[in-house]
């Protein structure tokens, strides 16, 4: 018998992170039926951490993303954020997944609602605020994202860019502590995605912890402080974005880079 | 034949005379019946739709076997079964409390329209609801709001844009069917005007009835046409 062999590249430990553990995945497994997503992921995500997931399609990257949120529920492992499984029914397990943002590939705005509305609605019905508190934080986010000049349009009025930038606000507005972004800007035309990548930029940085799903190699240069790279259900590689992009350790890494920056 | 004779051989004002204000009844009768009981059917059907939604297999089961029963078999054989059927165990309705019920024509005919239509619109909403792209349920759960304010501030009101069209498709039915009410001696717009003709044994009452119908509808229509407008506003 060989020892198992790690495929993460090794990275060796020199100075030890001090800032806290706020998710802890430890031997996630996921099924859809007979296909196995995920295998023993391991990862841990540290406040204020910005990580960019990358890696062939049915790579499990975005399921990694929905199970921290629980929209997916693995079989087997643990996953923890803030140190609470957030399986259990208690209050504070609701709390915590109150605080975990998430944007969509294709938006999901309530396209019945206003912008305005799509912006107060969970933190009026989930966190008790006033319609007058929620609106004034929803003015303040979508300031922030630049399109409080359209609250009071539908969002079929708007552009994809400008939906996308809604969904963020609407997802800032129940003032998370770790955003999702699980492809924001592969629906989206090209013109329209700098403009939602400022955004993420900016957001970046006010220190949100952030894992982001995307192909925008440019971005994670940019932004990320970590590249995991997924094939098969496992990350393959978790380096920075300069180790990752100028010296990958494995072939499918490689070949996943030769692919996408032509 | 003069115009004055070719009016009367249409609307005589004889026969209005005597007969209008009945037909005046008949049509709010109409009206009510199908009102209630298709506001009933409505709450009904949307529970057995969610029923049928649901993860629960006896509640699966249930809806689906309420829905094959009452779209498999004929309205009127729904009605004479409550009204002669049910109606005939009197003592047995007197010991549970429920003759006024059962003895009326009334209540039998609005719980046979109410049960009836409930199993149409069940799959009306069952459809609607299965319409609402799956992306909405994911950023209502990501939001977390609770369940019941993801079905009714984002599932339903999107879902009543598709069913929209078909319940008021289902309502028109509703409106012409009521007219076997008549058969169990209710007096709505069909019962008068059978009173009418079997005074008079003029035609022209039943072409009074069938003017009426279609207004009825007519006005439905305009309206439905309205509230389309109102829920699809984000569409435009």
């Amino acid at each position: 018998m060989t020892a198992p062999l790690s495929l993460a590249a090794a990275r060796p430990d020199t100075h030890p992170d001090p800032r806290k553990v706020v998710v802890s995945i430890d031997g996630l497994n996921k099924f859809y039926g007979d296909f196995h997503v995920l295998r023993d992921v391991d990862l841990k995500v540290r406040e204020g951490e910005r990580i960019v997931l990358c890696g062939p399609s049915g790579s499990g990257k975005s399921t990694l993303i929905r199970c921290i949120n629980r929209l997916e529920i693995a079989e087997k492992g643990t996953l923890l954020v803030n140190d609470t499984d957030l399986a259990l029914t208690t209050r504070q397990a609701a709390e915590v997944r109150s605080e975990i943002g998430m944007v969509f590939q294709h938006f999901n705005l309530f396209p019945h609602m206003s912008v305005l509305d799509n912006c107060t609605l969970a933190p009026m019905s989930v966190r008790g605020l006033s319609r007058k508190e929620a609106e004034e934080r929803a003015r303040f986010y979508l300031n922030k994202v630049g399109i409080e000049s359209q609250a009071g349009k539908y969002p079929s009025q708007l552009s994809g860019g400008q939906q996308q930038r809604v969904a963020i606000a609407r997802a800032l507005c129940m003032k998370p502590k770790i955003m999702l972004f699980d492809e924001p800007t592969s629906a989206l035309d090209p013109e329209m995605v700098a403009e939602v990548l400022d955004v993420l930029v900016k957001l970046a940085d006010t220190g949100m912890t952030m894992l982001c799903v995307t192909h925008e190699m440019g971005f994670a240069r940019q932004v990320a402080e970590r590249v995991l790279f997924l094939d098969g259900g496992q990350i393959i590689e978790d380096a920075p974005p300069e180790a990752f992009f100028n010296n990958p350790q494995s072939d499918r890494a490689k070949g996943f880079l030769a692919q996408i920056l032509h | 034949m003069n115009l004055d004779a070719l009016l009367a051989f249409f609307v005589d004002p004889d026969l209005l005379e005597r007969y209008g204000p009945r037909f005046i009844d008949g049509l709010l009768v109409t009206g009510k019946l199908v009102a209630i009981s298709f506001t009933l059917g409505a709450l009904l059907g949307l529970l057995l739709a969610l029923a049928r939604l649901s993860n629960n297999v006896l509640l699966q089961r249930l809806s689906a076997g309420y829905i094959y029963f009452f779209r498999g078999s004929p309205l009127l054989a729904q009605l004479f079964l409550l009204y002669y059927g049910l109606g005939s165990l009197k003592s047995f309705w007197q010991d549970v409390g429920m003759w006024w019920f059962f003895r009326e024509a009334w209540y039998c005919t609005l719980l046979a329209f109410t049960l009836n239509t409930a199993a149409y619109q069940a799959e009306i909403f069952r459809g609607s609801l299965m319409a609402v792209a799956p992306g909405q349920y994911e950023a209502a759960r990501a939001l977390s709001l609770k369940r019941s304010t993801t079905f009714f501030k984002v599932i339903l009101p999107q879902s009543l844009i598709v069913a929209i069209g078909p319940l008021g498709n289902e309502l028109i039915l509703m409106i012409k069917a009521s007219a076997i009410a008549s058969l169990v001696t209710i007096y709505d717009l069909m019962g008068v005007t059978k009173l009418a003709f079997s005074r008079s044994f003029d035609f022209q009452i039943y072409l009074w009835a069938a003017v009426l119908y279609l207004l009825i509808v007519e006005i439905v229509r305009r309206s439905l046409k309205h509230i389309e407008a109102r829920l699809g506003r984000h569409l435009r």
